[in-house]
């Protein structure tokens, strides 16, 4: 790897007020950035300049921090997620990048993604789309048996397990070219489609969870195969498939 | 959103688009066998067969299924792309769509478009003289009574067998017995002479007898003669078997990804399947269009 430790590097940031404001790329500098950073600590690092500069800080998504919530998004020099793979924007590490490089960041784009600030775009279609039918419905009273009671083959337990990886991230959208959402969605459907517990209410779930896709303004999958490279959780294209039979199952039911 | 249960949904419109897609495939399969006689047979079989195209009936339901595949793709291909485009209505600074796809199946819509062009064009050139054209050349060949004389061959079931064409237009012959005809009956001094006309040239290759009301004979047209002319004519015969070669690759290009591309729409996937599909679909966007081009490249380069 990479045998300088710190490096100096050019930052063009998608700046934007509000949802309703013209945002515009804004250049920065930042020097003395450590290799072993990760990609939102160098954006701390940036930030703390700006305050002391008194700017606007930029504002961008994070929570978790280890690469399980979904929360960190940003498009990186033209990649979901920016360069490396099988991994969110918290994960990502200055080490994959030279002194001197100049770096694009911009948020998500998608009419089903509106900005909210700066970096920071409203996923809440993707809420939607889970309310939708992304659910096992139970009994609640205290009666409900467990889980484990009911076999399940081994090979469709892992396959849910892998479709269930998903954490909404929306990336998958963010890359495709058509701004679809069916990676995610074709996950959700296939999570619990596989499993006996999801296949009492298969054929209302994909009906309704592409009927709400369809109204929140995603774009329409060409199978050009950009979401499953760019996915941190190697959700694969598979799902996309399985949710095609599924739907064709429940319109002719 | 279209309301219509056909394209109600962004997955239904794709099983449509896979569907027409792969019917189309079969349709060019046909018709690559059909245009390949031109190389590995003769003009008499070729004319036979472009004539068993365009009056079988069963050949004309398969093709009103595929004029209504195309239309049906192209409109429901365009209205997708239309929608891709709405759903991104800010675009990236920056992109590097080469790291994650094929420049194939990025570009589907323009890949498509092209070949609608094309059709639209080939259909002008070949299809609608075959139709519609009544200056459609017919199909000749040397007499077997008169050594050196050409004629005109009747398809089977013409009462008339063969007629002498003498280096003229089925018209020009008509004409003339019509002219004898008039001239005859004005000498007995008969006042309406459109009566007196005999046959008259129905279409372009056919002659019916008026006096009886029936086809007397009907020859074969000439698509052979059509085809060759075109690709082999001074002026632009070089540029059109090259824009007709250009087309194929541009073909080869959409079916590089589609034909993969509709299994995967309509669901039709799994471990041992999917590397069959994918072999064989590349496999037939490259010789389907590669043979398609050879045609006219033949005719062009290295006919007699
Ligand atoms: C002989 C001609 C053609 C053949 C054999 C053909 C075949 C195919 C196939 C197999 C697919 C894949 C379907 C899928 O992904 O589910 C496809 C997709 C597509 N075709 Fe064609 N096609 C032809 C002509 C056209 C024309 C004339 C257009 C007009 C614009 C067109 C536009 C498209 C588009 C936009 C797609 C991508 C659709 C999507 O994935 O959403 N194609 N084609
Ligand atoms: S499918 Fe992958 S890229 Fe899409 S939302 Fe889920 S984790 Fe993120
Ligand atoms: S911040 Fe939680 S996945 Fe990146």
């Amino acid at each position: 790897m990479a045998s300088k430790k710190n490096i100096n590097i050019n930052l063009k940031i998608w700046r934007q007020k509000n949802g309703k404001a013209k945002g515009q790329l804004v250049d920065y500098k930042l020097d003395n950035v450590s290799t072993d950073s990760s990609f939102l600590e160098m954006l701390d690092q940036l930030n703390e300049q700006l305050v002391s500069q008194k700017q606007e800080p930029i504002a961008f998504d994070h929570d978790c921090r280890e690469g399980i919530c979904g929360m960190c998004s940003l498009y990186i020099n033209g990649r979901a997620h920016g360069p490396d793979t099988g991994i969110t924007t918290c994960q990502l590490h200055m080490r994959m990048f030279k002194d001197g490089d100049t770096i694009y960041v911009e948020p998500w784009r998608s009419r089903a993604f509106p900005i909210i600030k700066d970096l920071v775009v409203d996923r809440s279609s993707f809420d939607r789309i889970q309310q939708a039918g992304g659910f096992v419905s139970v009994n609640t009273s205290g009666r409900t048996i467990d889980a484990n009671a009911i076999p399940v083959p081994k090979d469709d337990a892992d396959k849910a397990f892998e479709a269930a990886a998903c954490i909404g991230c929306g990336a998958c959208v963010a890359t495709c070219k058509n701004g679809s959402a069916m990676l995610f969605v074709g996950a959700k459907v296939s999570q619990y489609a596989l499993l006996p517990q999801g296949k009492v209410e298969a054929t209302q779930r994909v009906l309704n969870m592409v009927r709400q896709m369809d109204e929140e303004g995603f774009g329409n999958c060409t199978n050009t195969g950009a979401c499953e490279i760019e996915c941190p959780k190697g959700i694969s294209l598979e799902n996309i498939a399985r949710m095609n039979r599924e739907y064709l199952k429940a319109s002719i039911k | 959103m279209a309301k219509s249960a056909l394209l109600k949904s962004s997955i239904a419109k794709k099983y449509w688009m896979a569907l027409t897609g792969l019917f189309l495939c079969l349709f060019l399969t046909g018709h690559l066998l059909g245009n390949l006689q031109l190389i590995f047979s003769d003009a008499k079989h070729f004319n036979e067969y472009a004539l068993f195209m365009t009056s079988n009936p069963a050949v004309k339901i398969l093709s009103y299924l595929t004029y209504i595949s195309i239309l049906f793709h192209a409109i429901d291909g365009l209205m997708l792309a239309a929608q891709n485009k709405a759903a991104r209505p800010v675009g990236y600074a920056k992109t590097n769509p080469s790291a994650n796809s094929s420049f194939a199946s990025r570009n589907m819509a323009v890949l498509g478009t092209v070949i609608l062009i094309f059709i639209v064009t080939h259909m002008v050139n070949f299809w609608a003289k075959m139709h519609f054209d009544k200056n459609m050349p017919l199909a000749q060949q040397e007499s077997m009574q008169m050594p050196g004389q050409m004629e005109f061959i009747g398809v089977p079931g013409s009462r008339v067998p063969s007629i002498p064409a003498q280096g003229k237009s089925l018209h020009e012959i008509v004409d003339e017995v019509n002219k004898q005809a008039m001239a005859q009956a004005q000498a007995m001094g008969e006042k309406n002479l459109e009566k007196a006309k005999k046959f008259e040239v129905e279409g372009s290759d056919a002659i019916k007898d008026l006096k009886k009301g029936e086809i007397i004979f009907k020859g074969y047209k000439d698509l052979y003669k059509i085809t060759i002319d075109f690709f082999k004519q001074p002026k632009y015969g070089l540029l059109f078997t090259l824009l007709y070669a250009a087309s194929m690759i541009v073909l080869a290009f959409h079916l590089l990804h589609g034909f993969q591309s509709a299994f995967q729409s309509l669901g039709v996937t799994s471990r041992k399947i999917t590397p069959a599909i994918k072999f064989f679909g590349t496999a037939f966007a490259i010789v389907v269009p590669a043979l398609f081009a050879a045609i006219p490249v033949y005719i062009h380069f290295f006919l007699k």
